[in-house]
């Protein structure tokens, strides 16, 4: 690169993170005033979310334009790849929270809630698992692993190989390439995301299985609705990356932004996997 | 907006833009990505929350200076002690360490600033809101939230809105934490100057990239903890209802998964900041500075397999209690290095007593104390007499205040002259040592006769026998509260009136920031990077 190669880059007095502050306040407030059957409460969020919307086009814009005005060197690159490695860190800390709660609860609480202490107070509860728990609500069919959700693994592991592949166009600038197998990726993702709001659909009309529906319904929605939620935020990143491919941004040795998207998708993919093994499957 | 680009081989900075453009008045405050102002935000907001948080046990500590009830109601009570440890743990104490990182990570490790200064001022502007929140859900129906600072199940399921704002204000704290960390480690890991090895780090940046690799790992835990029950509240899920299938001991395993590693988190930054202070004083360098390390390390590893010794009463198998047991007992052993170690830096050093030292010293005396105690508490079969009672409150207040905000006071005694440029008053500083020692241990050490005795925590009311003890603990509190108005006053002082401070004021200081930097440091630390040899 002719580019000279700064130490350091220091960027001058930013508004975003107070906006983006008094976003997530709205939202917070808002969110709370909306479970407690406050009539502002969605538009409190709703206008959290809007500005949310707008500090981060604006500030990722600006990281954007700075980026390809060629201010940041190897080492901030490396930053950022130190940044976007423990933030996926963190990620993976999340859902270890509700792993964890899902393994308590099959390994431990259902059993003891089933072991002859519990008998006398429910005789007829019997402990298997899935479960809604002693006093079950209503009767409900658990997911079975072997339809959309095993479909659902072989798109997103394709997307993994599809984005892969567009990651080979970059690095051989071969932007036609890169272009195609990187929208190609963005449509499994999508393709998946509505496979599973059928799933839920289904879930919810036929099987009977509702978030409410016990312990089973609590961890089944919970990991499998905060991956979509992942997913979702994943496919908004890739789409980002895609038009700024299509404006010819990055360069094969200068794409930090595709490397952290690809980076976050694939964790994305791997929580998928244990996802289907340990909620769906076993 | 500006930017500018700092270069090796060009001395200075891209064209000075940073100055020229500033924003002044408030709006600097607000959008300033420079570590020195954000650092200056942190330190000045963890003050105030140290004062909400204080005012806070002022109430309870007033409710308990007699038996009966006089003052505030049960709930109300119960807020307080909810709300004082929230704010004492997130507030005050948290952010105060986080300022400590900001002003000195770049200085010590010979860095212009953080490595990513727009999201640090994030990581500070998300406190004021959070603080809000919390502040807030003591104004609505039902008040604030009384589950204890802890938010167990099936209380924090069953109270009011108030829990609702708390637990989006710990959403909140924990993404803050979560920048903060991402930040600091990664401006040591890559912003150090040419010649400063890991192995020549300074002991606080150690303990701070250690500390931020516990945040990392345990605030998204907590933040589903806290997001578990805000479903179990609303949406029917059933994570902690023995009813649906679920457990309310499961919160408790994954909060304290979370909590004990949480306070090392207030601790290790604390030792950080008395291994800077205690070579400095004893004009030595620090002893056994690898074994240090790697102390520190294995504090920080052992503290995710402890969580349970909270929970000895919770009805865990008698294996699980012997494990947690020993597993904790284990973490006296690096503890032992670190204390063992800084009492040998003393050793045969040419000490003096100036106050950050004094606050070193009366810090090496009342952690350890603390720490005793909690082996104590560690012991399961002691642990069942003595679980939630005042023998508790004594141990963790040992080492959060007489451990903690000491070291948090030495560090600011110690580096204010690099601040500000100024020396504080010495005799108001040694006043605040003395009054702060005496009137705490007035305030807390009684309270092991309390606990010992049987008094419960978290009560407004108590029995006759327990008075005397009470009576003394609550004059102790309003001595040490009021000592702590000292502070701002110092601190003010300094700056207003204070003698012009040389480079070095202390003779064996000899980190970067004391070395190649004046007395106040320049807005961008290092223009250049030093060569450290
Ligand atoms: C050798 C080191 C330590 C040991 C063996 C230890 C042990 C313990 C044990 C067994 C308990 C549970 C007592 C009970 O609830 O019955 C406890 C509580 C506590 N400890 Fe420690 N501890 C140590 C150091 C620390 C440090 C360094 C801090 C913070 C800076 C700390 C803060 C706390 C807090 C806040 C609680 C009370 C939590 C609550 O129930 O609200 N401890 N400790
Ligand atoms: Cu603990």
């Amino acid at each position: 690169m002719t580019r000279s190669q700064p130490w350091y880059f220091l960027p001058g007095p930013a508004p975003w993170p107070v906006i983006g502050s008094t976003a997530l306040f709205l939202m917070a407030g808002g969110a709370a005033m909306w479970f407690n059957g406050v009539s502002s409460g969605p538009w409190t969020v709703l206008a959290g979310v809007l500005i949310m919307v707008y500090m981060m086009v604006r500030w990722f814009g600006q990281v954007i334009d700075e980026s390809e005005g060629g201010l940041y060197s190897r080492r901030v690159d490396l930053s950022f790849r130190w940044g976007m490695s423990w933030f996926i860190f963190s990620e993976v800390m999340f859902f270890a929270a509700f792993f964890g709660a899902l393994f308590y609860a099959r390994v431990l609480a259902v059993p003891d809630l089933g072991d002859l202490e519990q008998k006398l107070l429910w005789p007829d509860f019997s402990a298997s698992w899935p479960t809604a728990g002693p006093i079950a609500a209503d009767p409900f069919t658990p997911m079975a692993a072997w339809g959309i959700p095993a479909l659902n693994t072989l798109l997103l592991l394709s997307s993994g190989v599809t984005l892969t592949i567009a990651h080979w166009g970059l690095l051989q600038d071969r932007r036609g390439a890169l272009n195609l197998w990187l929208l190609l990726t963005i449509l499994l993702g999508a393709t998946f995301l509505g496979f599973q709001m059928y799933e839920y659909g289904h879930a919810y009309s036929e099987l009977n299985l509702k978030l409410s529906s016990g312990i089973y319904g609590s961890t089944f929605f919970m990991l499998t609705g905060f991956h979509g939620f992942h997913v979702t935020v994943g496919c908004i990143m890739l789409t980002t990356i895609w038009i700024r491919c299509l404006s010819g941004h990055f360069k094969p040795d200068h794409h930090f932004a595709f490397e952290g998207v690809a980076w976050y998708w694939h964790f994305v993919d791997v929580v998928w996997l244990l996802l289907f093994i340990f909620v769906y499957w076993i | 907006m500006s930017a500018s680009i700092h270069d090796t081989a060009r001395a200075g900075h891209g064209g000075g833009e940073d100055h020229a453009h500033h924003p002044s008045g408030i709006m600097r405050w607000v959008m300033t990505t420079n570590h020195k102002d954000i650092g200056t935000m942190y330190l000045c907001f963890s003050f105030a929350m140290f004062l909400v948080g204080g005012l806070m046990a002022f109430i309870i500590r007033t409710e308990l200076f007699q038996p009966g009830l006089q003052f505030v109601a049960p709930d109300f009570f119960n807020q307080m002690t909810t709300l004082h440890g929230l704010i004492m743990v997130f507030g005050a104490i948290m952010p105060a360490f986080v300022g400590f990182a900001n002003w000195q990570i770049p200085m010590m490790i010979g860095a212009p600033d953080m490595a990513f200064p727009r999201m640090n001022n994030w990581s500070f502007w998300l406190l004021p809101p959070a603080a809000l929140l919390l502040v807030i859900s003591l104004f609505v129906p039902g008040g604030g939230p009384a589950a204890g600072w802890t938010m167990y199940v099936p209380l924090a399921t069953q109270m009011g809105p108030g829990m609702d704002f708390s637990i989006f204000a710990v959403h909140i704290l924990g993404m803050s934490s979560i920048m903060g960390s991402i930040n600091i480690i990664t401006t040591i890991l890559n912003l150090r100057a040419p010649g400063m090895t890991m192995m020549k780090l300074p002991m606080f940046c150690w303990t701070w990239l250690i500390t931020a690799y516990l945040l990392l790992a345990v605030m998204p835990v907590l933040a589903g903890a806290v997001t578990m029950i805000l479903t179990d509240r609303h949406f029917g899920t059933s994570f902690f209802n023995a009813a649906g299938g679920g457990d309310p001991v499961l919160y408790q395993h994954i909060f304290w998964f979370f909590g004990h590693p949480e306070v090392y988190i207030i601790a290790i930054p604390a030792f950080g900041v008395i291994s800077q202070v205690i070579p400095a004083f004893s004009r030595k360098p620090l002893f056994g500075y690898t074994a240090m390390v790697y102390a520190t390390a294995s504090i920080a590893i052992l503290s995710f397999i402890v969580w349970a010794h909270h929970m000895y009463t919770a009805g865990m198998p008698v294996t699980g209690q012997v494990y947690f047991m020993y597993a904790t007992m284990l973490i006296a052993v690096p503890t032992g290095v670190k204390v063992f170690n800084w009492v040998a830096t003393m050793w045969k050093g040419s000490l003096t007593f100036e106050t950050p030292m004094l606050f070193a010293v009366g810090f090496l005396f009342m952690f350890t104390m603390g720490g005793f105690s909690g082996l104590v508490l560690s012991m399961a079969a002691v642990d069942v007499q003595v679980h939630d009672t005042y023998y508790v409150v004594a141990h963790f207040h040992y080492v959060m205040v007489a451990g903690a905000l000491f070291s948090a006071f030495a560090g600011v005694y110690f580096w204010l002259p690099k601040w500000t440029g100024r020396m504080y008053d010495e005799t108001l500083g040694k006043w605040h040592f003395w009054l702060s020692m005496v009137f705490f241990n007035m305030t807390f050490f009684v309270q092991h006769f309390l606990g010992l005795a049987g008094m419960p925590r978290r009560v407004p009311d108590y029995a006759l026998q327990f008075a005397d003890f009470n009576m003394i603990s609550s004059i102790g509190s309003m001595g040490f509260g009021v000592s702590q108005v000292l502070l701002p006053y110092i601190v003010y002082k300094a700056v207003r009136h204070g003698a012009k401070a040389p480079q070095r004021p202390w003779d064996g200081a000899d980190t970067l920031e004391w070395t190649h930097l004046p007395a106040p440091a320049p807005y961008h630390s290092f223009e250049t990077p030093p060569v450290v040899k």
